[in-house]
């Protein structure tokens, strides 16, 4: 047993025990960060304030759910949005950040790729985001099934018919999936659980790691620069702040956190009050129907670009074509053969594979919700096979980059 | 270094307004067709031509086998001959109530209306000679003397006794134009009127019973039941909701549901009253959002001179 003296303090007295001297110094004012970094580099404090809006808002939502087929819907729309007091707020605030949270991923995921952060030792920062990517789509499609509304209902057949795999002709898995022929109490009930606990759990262990990951390779920085953190980190504690190539943490970054947070938090609760419509769905506000198929059935916003690469082709074809969406990012440190950590703007044809992505992604996005309909068919049939192209070519494109 | 970070603000900006843009206003126009509203002006409809007498048009309306033969006039203690279940198994639909017509209704509207109903109402289509049926309001084929004026004359009577749009509450524009088909169950609005707080169960019971026995004679005659509305102004939207009664006929080509005939006044109410029942806490949502939005921008004046003040030594 270690050896405790008389506390002087209760600093002293916790110190003894918990040792927080130490963990605040490797948490926070120890745990360097480099100084050449812009406002893109504050995404993951401002995905932490996300989740824990969404967290706290959801258990407020949660006190007055109802997981029932016959109740679940005016529980949220009369119970929630009438009765209880600043229910409504709670349900904006939740839908709103579900929404929001995806663009905010996916800026923090276009960070990463355009200076090339998941590279050369930042391998499993890269992978456990994309974890973190999967968990949060669960959450999402998982959330959007409680309202219990038309598209609650449609969407959830038409995703978990994905599951029979086309000719497979699995039925019986997805049976196994909704625990009944069709969408119905079983179905909202396990959707409920995964959404309010297994899920979750699943999100937080995974921020965890997704943290750990950054402790040994450090925060890239916006110039591919390589740092020696031993270094820069003995200037700036011998009172060279300027010249030290690193920050603290706490509180020299997290002050640059906060105004990015603050500025977004302006924007998120601007769409909260006035313009929420995006975020939900005018079709999930018509109670489900298993007999009326809505005349549209598209998923949210930040899923249609795979929604996309799933539906100009045949259904074999197109599964197959998902599925494929759905992992490759995952591969893309072992995808991108060039040697350089460096921004996409410096490495050559990788340049132009970054913004040829993007744009296909955005046009992908636009064409998912878009009825199948000419010109929007070929369209979206184009950039579902430009999206597969530009997957194969990476590793080709990026072996000729010449080491900077 | 030169600062990029404006630069690169102004690109994730603009990602974030092409995507939004190309997924909700440009996907919607693909998705939705758009109609304009037309003032709620029914110019495919004559105009009153004549100038209506009330006493005329009282006489008109009170008339042996006239108006009050199946309509009640509540606000003048006239009640209805058969109560609403009984019209309804009678007639597939229950005649309105006459006490707010005039005020909610637009003239030439009604001026039409009471000539010939289905054309009014622009379903037509569901009474053809073919189909053997006629609409449950018989025409007014005039008594006896110019019927321009009669019809100028019974309009001048309704909007007499009906309420000044002052009066006029979201409620009972809500009730007299869309509540005898049309349940809002948010508001414990039924098709046969506001369920009360029933003490016996056996009471209440009674009253559900009416309700769907309604119901089943709505269904025959309508095809099918028309929906609960008690949060249409959020599935459906106003604009939608403002046009879709101006003109049934344009969204959903051989409905059932007719022509409401609303003035533009009435409908703003019905709006309003949707809005009560969908969107109850909008006042509230607006006062607070304003007050969460000046709290914010404090907020973030503080941190950038927290971040200002952190960063003079790190420079």
């Amino acid at each position: 047993m270690a050896h405790f003296t008389k506390a002087t303090s209760i600093k002293d007295w916790l110190n003894q025990r918990l040792a927080i001297e130490k963990v605040e110094k490797v948490m926070a004012s120890e745990y360097w960060i480099p100084k050449n970094i812009n406002f893109l580099w504050a995404m993951g404090m401002v995905l932490v304030i996300t989740f824990a809006l969404l967290l706290v808002s959801g258990i407020f939502l949660l006190m007055y759910y109802q997981p029932n087929i016959d109740l679940a819907f005016d529980s949220v729309n009369y119970t929630i949005m009438r009765e209880v007091d600043f229910g409504w707020l709670w349900r904006h605030v939740h839908g709103v950040a579900a929404s929001v949270v995806f663009l905010i991923i996916y800026i923090h995921m276009f960070t990463a790729i355009y200076y090339g952060s998941y590279k050369k030792g930042r391998e499993m920062i890269w992978i456990s985001g994309m974890l973190l990517f999967v968990a949060f789509s669960a959450e999402a499609f998982s959330g959007y099934m409680l309202p219990w509304g038309q598209m609650s209902y449609w969407a959830g057949m038409v995703i978990t018919n994905l599951f029979s795999g086309g000719s497979l002709h699995a039925d019986g898995l997805v049976e196994w999936i909704r625990g009944d022929y069709v969408p119905a109490q079983a179905f909202l009930n396990r959707f409920f659980m995964l959404h309010v606990l297994l899920v979750p759990l699943a999100i937080i262990g995974l921020i965890g790691l997704h943290f750990g990951a950054l402790r040994i390779p450090h925060v890239n920085n916006q110039d591919g620069e390589e740092i020696d953190f031993d270094e820069e980190s003995k200037k700036y504690l011998a009172g060279d702040k300027a010249g030290s190539k690193v920050i603290r943490f706490a509180n020299d970054f997290m002050s640059k956190d906060m105004l990015v947070v603050a500025i977004y938090l302006v924007f998120f609760f601007y769409l909260v009050f006035f313009h929420y419509d995006f975020a939900m769905d005018p079709v999930n506000f018509d109670p489900a129907d298993g007999l009326k198929t809505p005349e549209h059935i598209y998923p949210e916003w930040y899923f249609l670009w795979s929604y996309e690469i799933l539906r100009p082709f045949s259904t074999d074809i197109g599964l197959i074509a998902f599925a494929f969406a759905q992992v490759i990012f995952m591969a893309l440190p072992f995808l991108d053969r060039s040697p350089n950590t460096i921004p996409a703007s410096r490495r050559g044809l990788f340049k132009y594979w970054f913004w040829a992505m993007l744009i296909d992604m955005i046009a992908l996005t636009a064409m998912g919700k878009v009825p199948p309909v000419e010109p929007f068919g070929t369209i979206g049939l184009y950039a579902a096979l430009i999206f597969i192209g530009l997957w194969v070519v990476l590793p080709f494109i990026t072996k000729l980059e010449k080491k900077a | 270094m030169k600062n990029k970070e404006p630069l690169i603000l102004a690109v994730v900006v603009f990602f974030t307004l092409v995507t939004y843009y190309l997924v909700e206003p440009f996907a919607h126009s693909q998705m939705h067709e758009h109609f304009e509203s037309k003032g709620f002006a029914y110019s495919d409809l004559p105009e009153i031509t004549k100038k209506g007498d009330v006493t005329r048009g009282k006489e008109l309306v009170m008339g042996a086998a006239a108006c009050t033969g199946c309509h009640s006039i509540t606000s003048q203690g006239l009640e209805a001959p058969m109560d609403a279940v009984t019209a309804v198994s009678a007639y597939g639909v229950n005649a309105p109530d006459l006490s707010d017509v005039g005020a909610v209704f637009d003239e030439r509207f009604l001026n039409t209306h009471i000539r010939n109903p289905a054309h009014a109402l622009k379903v037509e289509h569901k009474f053809t000679p073919e189909s053997g049926k006629i609409h449950p309001m018989p025409a007014f084929y005039g008594a006896g003397g110019d019927i321009d004026q009669e019809v100028a004359d019974i309009i001048a009577y309704l909007r007499s006794i009906a309420p000044k749009p002052d009066k006029l509450t979201p409620k009972m524009a809500f009730e007299t134009a869309c509540g005898r088909c049309h349940a809002m169950h948010y508001e414990k609005w039924t098709q046969i009127g506001t369920k009360p707080a029933f003490k016996r169960k056996q009471d209440e019971l009674e009253f559900d019973t009416n309700v769907l026995d309604y119901q089943d004679s709505l269904k025959k005659y309508m095809g099918k039941l028309p929906p609960d509305l008690s949060i249409y102004i959020r599935s459906r939207g106003e604009h939608y909701i403002k046009t879709f009664m101006e003109d049934p006929q344009q969204y959903l080509e051989g409905t059932s549901m007719p022509r409401v005939g609303l003035n533009a006044e009435a409908a703003e109410k019905v709006i309003e009253y949707l809005k009560d029942s969908g969107d109850a806490k909008r006042h509230e949502r607006d006062s607070i959002g304003w007050n969460v939005m000046i709290y914010i921008i404090f907020f973030a004046i503080f941190a950038l001179l927290w971040k200002k003040q952190v960063w003079r030594d790190l420079h």
